[in-house]
């Protein structure tokens, strides 16, 4: 690829590109289209993009901002997976007109709390001269402080004028300067620049020719990294500074960050979302032929694995791998009764959770053999060895299944009542008569007819329609005779340690990795997680602290007419260099 | 089409508001309606409606086609339910969806084909949905420019969107949407008294001061991000267009009642849930079409990986398409024909309630136009031959109905044209590739 670099060019050209189409031109012939910077070495840098919040982070923002006593009504737009993970399909997604009118509500709702009497006193840092006309000085005030938490960078002067006018014209409209306030701060909570985390790209003054997010952008990139939460005061006050644009500031920061209770949640938010937890929002099982798994075990699933992620990886810190071997875990009395192991509950209480380790004969360990993995990858009346070897090959070793194909006949997969058929195991052999089907199924049942030992809701069993189990198998060449050897051959496998860097990257980055970031992430990222002996907190260090994630390509703006035409325009420009 | 009302309302009231909350008592009737309440009084139809009526795992080829093609005069065996509504219904057999080389997403292709025009490339759509074309025509003067539900209790059971980056979510609670249509921000039609709220206004100022801000957010974002910033001001523009809606004194809908409240529900994909709570969205969303408050719906009976089951039962109704042998004596999969039974009936218990909102001479249904469809042909086979479509309402009186239409393997897109056709989108051809149509089927067209 051909190097070139800004500074040896005439201000008069540079200014020239600057604002037109030309731009994008130069950017793809310096950056090529995957957007590789080259002007410095081999520097890795990725796109930007608007990501809209989820709904974790909603609610996290609004009890960080105003309290925990602020409620939230009302539902969200379905966050989007892409690629694997919720936090690049939020890259993707905007706002629809019935999503815009739930946000609208929530916002008036949530408003109308903060500057209730309840909480004016202690929320709003002004009182007005008039109750029940407006006050442009303690509008400000208040908009100017709430705006900066809830934007994520102080509001420029026309965001501030325009949310204290119409604060005032409410005001005047209603009668009372606390309501007009409220509804500006309703419109502050379903303007896109809350709504949406924008980030900002400058030209690195440090290294010409490439690009960098702007210092609050940085601190919310990184904020919501490590806690899934927007920038604290704190983090703004180093953005505001300049510091976090120093590797010294940064590094403060990220081991403030990472040293505070507060990352428990951010660790929480990445597996909730690789692991696919979303799911459980639908999941049902019968209850005919389930009853123990009610709403209950539904939230005890997905506590238990990311309580034992938590102890494992923060408190433990322990190898990463060893989540699917490991024997310890927590248990509530429902998931012991699931699992049928014999653990003692203080007091019988219902909601105790316990600290439990299973005996080192015991058919269950590591994370791969509790409930959320095994349910929610299921049938809601049956077991499925292909979803169940799909999700393992997908989600935790980031490898991709094709889709099944059309025009297949199933002839040969009888029903569960064929006596010639009892088993998984027997069933899904007939997926290798059909040569359009033994592909990929092989790449799948043989992975996941190891976890034929639990049925669809965790509880183990050893036969099933009165046949012997039998739940051995193979995984990218290692062997195993049951789910304890498919937790080891995980273990021991390669792409499980790479897997989990890539989605860490790409949680925080919020995109599919370019080529220049993959090969970093397959180079230095990776081999840094190696030598930390596989710990998570250093991993989330490495990325935090690294010059990577935070660089990006330049924006593709000009004066076009329309983002159709732009994406002609650089679809043209893409053709003609090739 | 709602007829511009001989009183600008708008003006009056802004005129008489002067900033405050007036109680107006606006005529009745006598200005607004006509005497028998099928019209306006301008002499004008009540709006066309449209909805999109999805279901999943389509149909046992050969048997839900009606027996002779033309007049209607006796349905396939899985469309049996339907038979009370035989001369408000059209069934078009022989339709396909074309992949030209495109990869088949199974219970992802089909439906997307069919709804948006495209056969997808990979599973994500960017086309918009037939729906929200529609809704562009005939919806932009409702409250609410088109209603989703989903009746698995799935809110991503959805097939309607406006972009790839929208899909536009489903109500799955029927007290929500209750809630959302009949509560307190909803303003009865016929109500003689109208009080406009002072509050509306002042949010009309707020949502003005978001608006401010579109040039400059764009100036600072990529192009996508530019896209789907123009989406979010799109849905603002639609909520600001909600709340004008608001100040003014709804045009009177003699059909219009306000349902009783709707009690909780269980949630879920097991069937008698789905069936229950399908009953009372069907409701819903009718009392909301008659009361005007939006002329586009979107339903969804069961998603298109059909994830229907029987209490106590270890299948799904998708497992048992794959897994359940053809009975050699019937000549069918039983279960999963006893599914396709339960869904037609859902089918036909939408029509019943469309049809059982009298105005006037006609009916709910009559001045509505719903599209049936699905995600798949033979569902065992993930076949895209054999689509089932099928059309009910007369669309007020654009389309000809009780009609058997018999295609040989034409796009099934020429459906979907006919419909936009029918609701006056002024669209000549539809489609892209192989699913490109520029012929309706002017044989249904009146």
């Amino acid at each position: 690829m051909k190097t070139m670099k800004l500074e040896g060019m005439t201000a008069k050209r540079k200014q020239g590109l600057r604002g037109s189409v030309a731009i994008v031109a130069l950017a793809l012939s310096l950056f090529g289209v995957s957007g590789v910077a080259k002007a410095d070495g081999d520097v890795a840098a990725g796109p930007v993009a608007m990501r809209r919040l989820t709904q974790e982070q909603y609610r996290q923002i609004i009890a960080d901002v105003f309290g925990p006593t602020v409620k939230l009504g009302g539902r969200f737009e379905p966050d989007v997976r892409e690629a694997g993970l919720l936090a690049v399909g939020a890259s993707q997604v905007s706002v629809t007109a019935s999503g815009l009118e739930q946000y609208d509500s929530m916002a008036r709702n949530i408003a109308a709390q903060v500057v209730d009497e309840q909480h004016r006193g202690l929320l709003i840092p002004c009182q007005p001269a008039s109750a029940t006309a407006p006050d442009d000085a303690c509008a400000k005030q208040f908009l100017g402080k709430v705006g900066r938490l809830l934007f994520r960078r102080p509001l420029n002067d026309h965001e501030l004028t325009a949310q204290v006018a119409a604060a005032n014209a409410a005001a005047v409209k209603v009668k009372n300067f606390y309501s007009g306030l409220g509804l500006s701060l309703a419109g502050l909570m379903e303007a896109p620049q809350f709504l949406f985390r924008q980030e900002v790209v400058e030209p690195d003054p440090d290294n010409a020719g490439q690009y960098r997010l702007d210092a609050y952008s940085k601190a919310t990139r990184l904020s919501f990294f490590l806690w899934n939460a927007a920038p604290d005061p704190e983090l703004l006050a180093a953005a505001q500074s300049g510091d976090l644009n120093t590797q010294k500031g940064l590094n403060k920061q990220v081991d403030r960050m990472l040293a505070s209770p507060r990352v428990e949640a951010g660790v929480r938010a990445f597996f909730t979302d690789m692991l696919g937890y979303d799911g459980f929002d639908t999941l049902a099982k019968d209850q005919t032929l389930y009853p123990k798994f009610t709403p209950k075990v539904l939230g005890d699933a997905q506590e238990q694995t990311l309580r034992t992620i938590v102890d494992h990886l923060l408190v433990q810190k322990a190898d990463y791998r060893d989540l699917f071997t490991t024997h310890k875990t927590f248990l509530t009395p429902l998931l012991a009764s699931i699992y049928r192991v014999p653990a003692v509950f203080p007091d019988g209480y219902q909601s105790t959770w316990i600290p439990y380790e299973y005996p080192k004969d015991a058919p269950q360990a590591g994370i791969l053999t509790q409930a959320s993995f095994v349910s929610l990858h299921s049938h809601p009346g049956r077991s499925s060895a292909t979803i169940r070897g799909k999700a393992l090959r997908q989600v935790l070793l980031c490898q991709k299944v094709p889709n099944p194909p059309g025009n297949v006949k199933f002839d040969i997969v009888q029903n569960t009542n064929d006596p010639n058929y009892k088993t998984a195991r027997q069933r899904v052999k007939a997926h290798a008569t059909q040569a359009s089907c033994a592909g990929c199924h092989k790449i799948m049942d043989p992975v996941g007819l190891a976890f034929e030992n639990f049925d669809t809701i965790g509880g183990f069993r050893t036969t099933e329609n009165g046949a012997d189990i039998d739940s051995s198998g193979e995984l990218d060449g290692a062997k195993f005779t049951d789910v304890l050897g498919l937790g080891k051959a995980v273990h021991d496998n390669p792409a499980a340690a790479s897997c989990i860097v890539n989605r860490v990257y790409e949680f925080g980055a919020g995109h599919q990795p370019t080529k220049p970031e993959a090969a970093w992430m397959a180079g230095d990222l990776q081999k840094a997680f190696v030598a930390s002996g596989y710990k998570f907190p250093d991993l989330l260090k490495s990325v935090a602290t690294s010059d990577v994630f935070y660089r990006a390509t330049p924006l593709q703006t000009g004066a076009l007419d329309t983002p159709t035409k732009l994406a002609t325009d650089l679809n043209s420009q893409q053709e003609t260099q090739k | 089409m709602i007829a511009t009302s001989q009183i600008n309302r708008r003006r009056v009231l802004r005129g008489m508001l002067g900033g405050g909350a007036v109680s107006l008592a606006l005529p009745f009737l006598d200005c607004f309606l006509n005497t028998n309440g099928s019209a306006l009084a301008s002499g004008a139809s009540l709006p066309l409606c449209y909805g999109t009526w999805f279901w999943g795992l389509g149909l046992n080829p050969g048997r839900w086609e009606p027996k002779t093609a033309g007049k209607i005069t006796e349905f396939g065996p899985e469309t049996q339910p339907l038979t009370p509504y035989m001369s408000k219904v059209n069934v078009y057999s022989g339709m396909k969806v074309i992949l030209d080389g495109r990869p088949m997403i199974t219970h992802y292709t089909g439906d997307w084909a069919v709804l948006t025009g495209t056969t997808p490339r990979e599973e994500r759509v960017t086309i918009p949905t037939i729906d929200t074309l529609i809704g562009d025509v005939i919806g932009t003067k409702s409250r609410f420019r088109s209603l989703e539900v989903a009746s698995t209790g799935n809110p991503t059971h959805s097939y309607s969107r406006r972009s790839g980056n929208v899909l536009n979510p489903a109500e799955t609670s029927p007290p929500a949407l209750y809630a959302r249509i009949f509560g307190s921000e909803f303003k009865d039609p016929n109500a003689a008294d109208f009080t406009p709220d002072p509050t509306v206004m002042a949010r009309q100022s707020v949502l003005s001061a978001v608006k401010e801000q579109r040039a400059d957010l764009l100036k600072t974002l990529g192009a996508s991000d530019r896209a789907r910033l123009d989406e979010y001001f799109t849905s603002l523009r639609q909520i600001e267009q909600q709340l004008d809606l608001e100040l003014q004194k709804p045009a009177p809908m003699a059909a219009c009642s306000v349902p009783g409240k709707v009690e909780d529900v269980k949630l879920g994909t097991e069937i008698d849930s789905v069936i229950g709570n399908h009953k009372l969205f069907a409701g819903l969303l009718s009392h909301a079409l008659a009361c005007g408050q939006t002329n586009v719906i979107n339903v969804t009976f069961n998603d298109a990986t059909s994830s229907l089951r029987k209490a106590g039962s270890s299948m799904t109704h998708h497992v048992y398409s794959h897994e359940e042998p053809v009975d050699n004596a019937l000549g069918y999969q039983p279960n999963v024909t006893w599914f396709y039974m339960q869904i037609m009936q859902g089918l036909a218990t939408m029509l019943e309630t469309l049809d059982g909102v009298k105005e006037g001479d006609h009916t709910l249904l009559d001045r509505t136009l719903l599209l049936a469809t699905t995600d798949t042909g033979w569902a065992k086979i993930h076949g895209l031959d054999d689509y089932p479509m099928i059309t009910a309402g007369g669309a007020n009186g654009r389309m000809k109905t009780g009609i058997h239409v018999v295609a040989k393997g034409d796009p099934a897109t020429r459906v979907g044209l006919t419909v936009q056709q029918a609701l006056g989108v002024p669209v000549n051809s539809w489609g892209t590739d192989s699913m490109q149509t520029s012929k309706a089927f002017t044989e249904v067209l009146a």
